[in-house]
């Protein structure tokens, strides 16, 4: 068995459900120790990748090995090296924190107490309410929870299916963090989220799109592939705003981003200062008196509408 | 002075020694985009459900469309629309069959309703898909539909809980631009949702933490006040303070 | 009125919808008629007869024979004494006897009381009385017809119900019942069990372990074997203290048998568990593929033989049918393995194959 240098090794991964194609050719690397992130919507196709990465799904074409196992041959060796939190909520609602810890650790031969040591940066936060039944701990709980369960037993390599999914944005963050510490060289962890500005906290990202790969690199060099000016416009009606400017004769795309709109020219060439004046000029003259018009540096999120393409469509295989 | 849509005073609901909603007051202009924000177990479910009329306050008052919703909530739910992350539309039923059963249940008469379903499908561009069942269709229609049909009945409010969620981004800013459109022809909208980014999209926003309303006005002022850049930034320093 | 009217009309394509909900509330009673309708059988057929003769005559010949002539009844054997009975009896040969009592037509011909003794095999309660008023039938309408000149004759039919002598209803009821809780206990509630992780999500969890099959379902089914059992003893403790029903063979015996039984009932529930992942369907399916055979088709309630040929055949597999005869042989009839030893066989084959079919059933993945 060659040592390969990857964590994760996918080729030409496809995989279909009747008519429709949940992933389309996709590859790609995670090297060991990385905090790999992918970004993408419901119906991305997320969770099937996942799925297959994690032994749960066979594959109709490509290949997919972890740690040097194949995923679909070697699925007992991979079962006990990996560790995975469903993008459901998948502990019992019925037994306490304590239960369910303790339960997932014995099916991996080890007690809370062996393990204590290493999960306790996250164990930590739960202890206090460790007698309490998993269905009654609120969101972010449950999800530092199912991180534990999901740790405890020394994994190589976590899959983390959309953990901060319909969590508020003070627990999301606490969980990122929470990634960051306990990440490291013998820990490699591949997270899903459909929250584009989580992209930021990962080493690096795939964006993926209705079953494809639109882009991988770390989160700077990807916005730096955005391959032209980025302008944002600030105005008190932003609807109207809006409306005008897609009047723009060189507007390529326009849409609110946050407190402002983001708009792209179509000319590539054109330096950033013309855009503004022409801009500024073109918004005034059609009832848009206060515009404000800045270059604006682009965002995953921009780069992302920027590739994707016309929204939902269906795929059809 | 612009009507109310919502005026709500030391609305307050408990249940047993647990205070779910602890006095809030605010209060929601017509033809507003309104955003109610707060994490999970803030109270704001408990909020929405006293203010569309599915439970009553333990104390305090509100009105909703002029109604008191403690006495006159079947008034309100004839003027109020919801659209709930959920739930919203039948799996098992076409596009066309969601539609006309909503039209139904508000009564909206045969050939009005004829004319408002052809219309909605128009909108959204669903004219070929009208005879496929919901769960078949891709998220981002279900949710634009589930708005339509939330709206069909001309409610002069209607309720959103996390009408985004999950769907890709451009097709939030178009469900955004329905939003934006609904408003501008009059319809007061509520929306709760966890994308700090939508927060900035609305008019005025609140915040819940633990049950009490903590920050309250347009996302510029609440941001100057809070020396922060961001909804996000301003979420994150009010649940820590708290 | 436009409300209600959508109502309903969306309540009824979510019915006509979930194809699979309609076709159980369809097939359902369907099924339910013709078992009920084949089942409950008043009128008898068949009815194996034994004839004890220790002394053959002309009146003894022509009553032999009216009984075969009647074509409800077969004469299986004739003996000379009653010693041979009991065995005909147990190996279920002969279900009804009549024992002529000596020098029967000499006494007729003397104009004194012949004795006629009959006797019924009456674990099957509803049967037993039919079987025995046909007996008086056939022997009054023989008595009508004896010549007068021979003098007054009167026949007296005593009639003992054997191995059932107080005929306790609770005596007969108990096997099939014990079926029944067994059946309820292991197939219904692990297939419940299982489709139960699978709805909740846990069971994803589960997989990504390093659990096998085996381990998953052994973990999740033995706490079910043990209620079971624990539900066994609860009913035959029952049957004894509060009804006095008898267990006149060996108690280790019924008990192992009933492991057996638990081991098919377990094996069908992890089956129809494997097919689904709702709750509904899987308790849906344990009542159709498990419940309702036992309670129709096992022989709890309903005579077997006096269903039509296609339904006996199909009684064949209900594995309840077999676990019943072995509980009343065992606990009526006091036998044994010796005279078991077929139908246990039929039960544990039923196991091996249908245990080594749920494990390779049991998917290691969700696909």
């Amino acid at each position: 068995m060659s040592a390969t240098p990857s964590a994760v090794s996918v080729k030409d991964l496809t995989k279909r459900f009747g008519n429709a194609l949940a992933l389309d050719a996709v590859s790609f690397d995670v090297a060991p120790g990385e905090l790999f992130g992918f970004i993408g919507p419901d119906g991305a196709g997320k969770t099937t990748l996942f799925r297959i990465l994690v032994t749960l799904m066979v594959a109709d074409g490509g290949s997919a090995i972890v740690l040097d196992d194949d995923v679909v041959r070697d699925l007992w060796s991979l079962r006990r090296r990996l560790g995975y939190m469903p993008g459901r909520f998948s502990l019992y609602p019925d037994l306490s924190v304590e239960e369910n810890l303790g339960f997932f650790a014995s099916v991996f031969g080890t007690t809370i107490q062996r393990e204590y040591d290493r999960i306790a940066p996250i164990y930590s936060q739960l202890e206090p309410f460790k007698t309490r039944r998993a269905d009654a701990l609120s969101g972010g709980m449950k999800q530092k929870l199912a991180l534990c369960c999901a740790l405890v037993h020394k994994p190589e390599i976590l899959f983390l299916d959309e953990p901060t999914t319909g969590v508020d944005a003070v627990s999301r963050r606490e969980f990122w963090d929470l990634l960051s510490r306990i990440k490291g060289p013998e820990l490699t962890i591949v997270v899903s989220t459909p929250y584009m500005d989580e992209a930021d906290r990962c080493d690096r990202v795939a964006l993926i799109q209705r079953g494809k790969i639109l882009a991988i690199d770390t989160p700077h060099a990807l916005t730096a592939a955005f391959d032209r000016p980025l302008f944002s416009i600030a105005a008190a009606d932003r609807y109207h705003t809006l409306q005008a400017a897609r009047g723009f004769p060189r507007v390529q795309a326009v849409y609110p981003f946050g407190a402002t709109l983001h708009l792209t020219d179509a000319r590539r060439e054109v330096p950033a200062a013309q855009t503004v004046a022409e801009l500024s000029s073109y918004l005034r003259e059609h009832g848009v008196p206060d515009a404000h018009v800045e270059q604006t540096p682009p965002t995953i999120e921009d780069l992302f509408i920027s590739r994707m393409g016309a929204p939902d469509d269906r795929v059809v295989a | 002075m612009t009507e109310l849509a919502i005026d709500a005073k030391e609305l307050t609901r408990t249940f047993g020694s647990f205070t779910a909603v602890d006095h809030i007051t605010f209060d929601v202009h017509a033809g507003e985009v309104f955003g109610f924000l707060g994490a999970n177990g803030a109270g704001k479910t408990t909020a929405i459900r006293m203010l569309t009329g599915l439970l009553r306050p333990s104390s305090g008052s509100a009105r909703v469309a002029g109604y008191d919703v403690a006495t006159e909530s079947e008034s309100i739910k004839q003027v109020i629309g919801y659209m709930s992350q959920r739930f919203s539309l039948y799996d098992d039923l076409s596009v066309r069959e969601n539609i006309e059963l909503y039209g139904g249940i508000y009564d909206i008469p045969r050939a009005e309703l004829r004319q408002r379903v052809s219309d909605v499908l128009t909108q959204l561009h669903l004219e070929n898909a009208e005879k496929e069942l919901v769960r078949s269709i891709p998220l981002g229609w279900k949710q634009k539909l589930a708005f339509s049909v939330a709206l069909l009945h001309n409610p002069k409010l209607v309720f959103l809980d996390e009408p985004t969620s999950g769907v890709d981004p451009v097709t939030r800013r178009q469900f955004w631009e329905l939003i934006y459109e609904a408003a501008h022809r009059g319809t007061t909208v509520l929306v709760t949702t966890h994308y700090m980014d939508e927060a900035e999209y609305c008019d005025r926003i609140s915040i819940m933490v633990a049950g009490k309303i903590e920050a309250l006005g347009t996302p510029a002022d609440l941001k100057r006040q809070a020396g922060v850049s961001s909804v996000d930034d301003l979420f994150v320093a009010l649940a820590r303070s708290a | 009125m436009n409300a209600l009217v959508g109502l309903l009309r969306k309540e009824m394509l979510h019915i006509v919808r979930d194809r699979r909900t309609l076709a159980v509330l369809i097939l359902l009673p369907i099924v339910q008629v013709v078992l009920f309708g084949y089942s409950i059988r008043t009128d008898i057929k068949d009815v194996r007869l034994a004839i004890v003769d220790p002394t053959p005559d002309a009146t003894t010949l022509a009553l032999r024979a009216r009984f075969a002539a009647t074509g409800t009844f077969r004469t299986v054997s004739v003996l000379a004494n009653t010693s041979a009975l009991e065995t005909l009896f147990q190996t279920d040969a002969a279900q009804v006897a009549i024992v002529f009592g000596p020098r029967f037509g000499e006494a007729i011909g003397r104009g004194e009381a012949a004795q006629l003794l009959v006797i019924t095999d009456a674990t099957e309660p509803n049967s037993g009385v039919a079987r025995e008023n046909y007996v008086s039938a056939v022997v009054q309408s023989f008595a009508a017809d004896l010549p007068p000149h021979r003098g007054d004759i009167r026949i007296d039919t005593r009639i003992r119900s054997r191995f059932n002598p107080t005929r306790a209803s609770a005596n007969l009821f108990v096997p099939g019942l014990m079926a029944m809780v067994l059946t309820i206990v292991s197939a219904l509630m692990t297939a419940l069990s299982l489709t139960r992780e699978k709805e909740t999500g846990t069971m994803e969890a589960l997989l990504v372990s390093p659990l096998r099959p085996w381990q998953i379902i052994v973990g999740k089914v033995a706490p079910y074997v043990v209620i079971s059992f624990a539900s066994v003893i609860a009913v035959l403790a029952e049957a004894r203290l509060i009804f006095g029903v008898p267990i006149q063979g060996s108690i280790t015996l019924l008990l192992a048998e009933g492991l057996l039984f638990i081991l098919v009932s377990l094996a069908l529930g992890i089956l129809i568990s494997a097919r689904t992942s709702s709750q509904r369907v899987a308790m849906m399916g344990a009542m159709l593929g498990t419940m309702l055979p036992t309670q129709m088709l096992s022989g709890f309630v309903f005579p077997i033989e006096s269903m039509p040929r296609a339904l006996q055949i199909v009684s064949y597999i209900v594995p309840a049918r077999w676990f019943v005869t072995i509980a009343r042989g065992i606990m009526l009839e006091g036998v044994g393995l010796t005279y078991l030893w077929r139908e246990t066989l039929v039960l544990a084959v039923m196991a091996a194959v249908l245990l080594a079919a749920s494990v390779r059933s049991f998917d290691i993945r969700l696909d």
